[in-house]
């Protein structure tokens, strides 16, 4: 058994180390705050900029000369893959669960023989699937420096994809993150940018008819690539809420773990403590009997 | 018969501007400038750099701007942009800023044509403006 010196050391250690948790999670919490305000800022423009596309799509004469953003290219041989995860790590199951998806969804593409490409967002993914997909990976994107999600880092990744796409290097994009439901849920989600996904949404397209100033055609192909951006900054958004809130239970847990440990090794110290007291008692009263 | 509509610019991160009570608005649009006035019809554009310029009740603004797409539908004004300023607020050195890096690119030889046009453009109203 341990002696009292180190059960003394451990207890310690434990609680210096559930002061760090608590601290980490008073932190998370607030940063939550602010990035669920941020994400909540953010949904109007998101949702703007659907509706004119929608409604710019449904309008559009010559459905064969789409734009290809909108309509793809035509194959699906080459899939693209944006896995967006924290740049930290500490924040319980947030990267795993998008990896965990990704890689089923990546799976799912090569066993199918097609071409598999990916970009990842964020250096805690990068880590993660540079061991299994290291080949694939074309791009690493982090954002380390900078404070806050801001649209320009967004702009950055969604002007990559652009390029890459002018240069046909793939057919098919599709963004991995996790959307934020509440602290205690959040939900890995895999959605397709390119081509854009208008399907289920199309009852709600509205029957009026606009002006266009330029053509329908010409706002759709500078439209488009502002969308990409658009999607890429909302799934920032949700990804830094979901992890501020997913570290704030993982924090949460860890404390009470550390509690929980603290009263188990105190109680351990107090015993043996107590044997001690005793063996030293029993000692001194034979010694005195024997005599 | 009242002549004001409303007017609301969003950019990705907030909703930056809503005003119930204007009367006109000229925006940038990429054809020319436009003024907006009320029972305008439903109309879809978008935005080169240039000035958006709110006339309204409560006292007129001036925005700079450098991309967006403008949409118009019953009497509500949406703006979309990424790159928005209020030209009251900006700056000698922020102004100056901003037309050193826009003369930047529009310096720059290997460029498509119409991104081209709109460094041009940019440059011409933040020498206005300054």
């Amino acid at each position: 058994m341990a002696s009292l010196d180190d059960l003394k050391k451990r207890i310690a250690s434990v609680k210096s180390t559930q002061k760090i948790t608590k601290a980490m999670k008073m932190v998370a919490a607030a940063k939550l705050r602010r990035a669920q305000e941020s994400a909540e800022n953010g949904r109007p423009y998101s949702e703007k900029m659907n509706n004119v596309i929608l409604n710019l799509s449904s309008g559009i004469s010559d459905k064969e000369n789409a734009p290809k953003l909108l309509s793809g290219t035509g194959n699906d041989r080459v899939h693209l893959c944006v896995v967006m995860t924290s740049d930290r790590g500490l924040c319980g199951g947030f990267n795993s669960n998008i990896i965990k998806k990704a890689k089923s969804y990546f799976s799912k593409i090569v066993s199918e023989g097609k071409e598999l490409k990916i970009i990842t967002v964020g250096s805690k993914g990068n880590d993660q699937l540079k061991r299994m997909y290291g080949d694939k990976i074309i791009e690493n994107v982090s954002f380390k420096d900078s404070k806050n999600t801001n649209y320009f880092d967004a702009d950055k990744v969604g002007k990559i994809i652009i390029d890459k796409f002018e240069n046909s290097q793939f057919d098919i994009c599709t963004i991995f993150y996790n959307q934020f439901k509440n602290v205690i849920t959040q939900i890995p989600q895999a959605q397709q940018i390119i081509p854009m996904n208008t399907k289920d949404s199309k009852d709600k397209t509205s029957e009026e008819s606009y002006e266009f100033e330029p053509d329908e055609d010409e706002i759709l192909s500078n439209l488009l690539p502002k969308n990409i951006s658009t999607q890429i900054f909302k799934a920032m958004l949700e990804n830094s809420a979901s992890e501020q809130g997913s570290r704030m239970s993982a924090m949460d847990n860890a404390t009470r773990n550390a509690g929980e440990m603290v009263d188990k090794l105190t109680i351990q110290y107090n015993r043996s403590r107590q044997a001690a007291i005793t063996k030293e008692l029993i000692e001194i009263i034979s010694g005195a009997e024997s005599l | 018969m009242s002549e004001e509509f409303k007017i609301e610019i969003v950019n990705p991160e907030k909703s930056f501007l809503v005003k119930e009570d204007v009367l006109e608005t000229v925006v940038p649009a990429f054809e020319g400038e436009m003024g907006i006035l009320k029972d305008h019809i439903s109309i879809i554009s978008f935005l080169k750099p240039g000035i958006i310029k709110i006339f309204s009740k409560s006292g007129d603004e001036n925005y700079y701007v450098e991309d967006g797409i403008v949409e118009f539908k019953n009497n509500n004004l949406s703006i979309l942009t990424s790159y928005i300023f209020n030209v009251a607020n900006l700056d000698k050195s922020k102004k100056e800023n901003l037309l050193k890096k826009a003369e930047e690119e529009a310096g720059k030889t290997d460029i498509s044509d119409q991104s081209k046009y709109l460094a041009d453009q940019k440059v011409q109203v933040l020498r206005l403006i300054n």
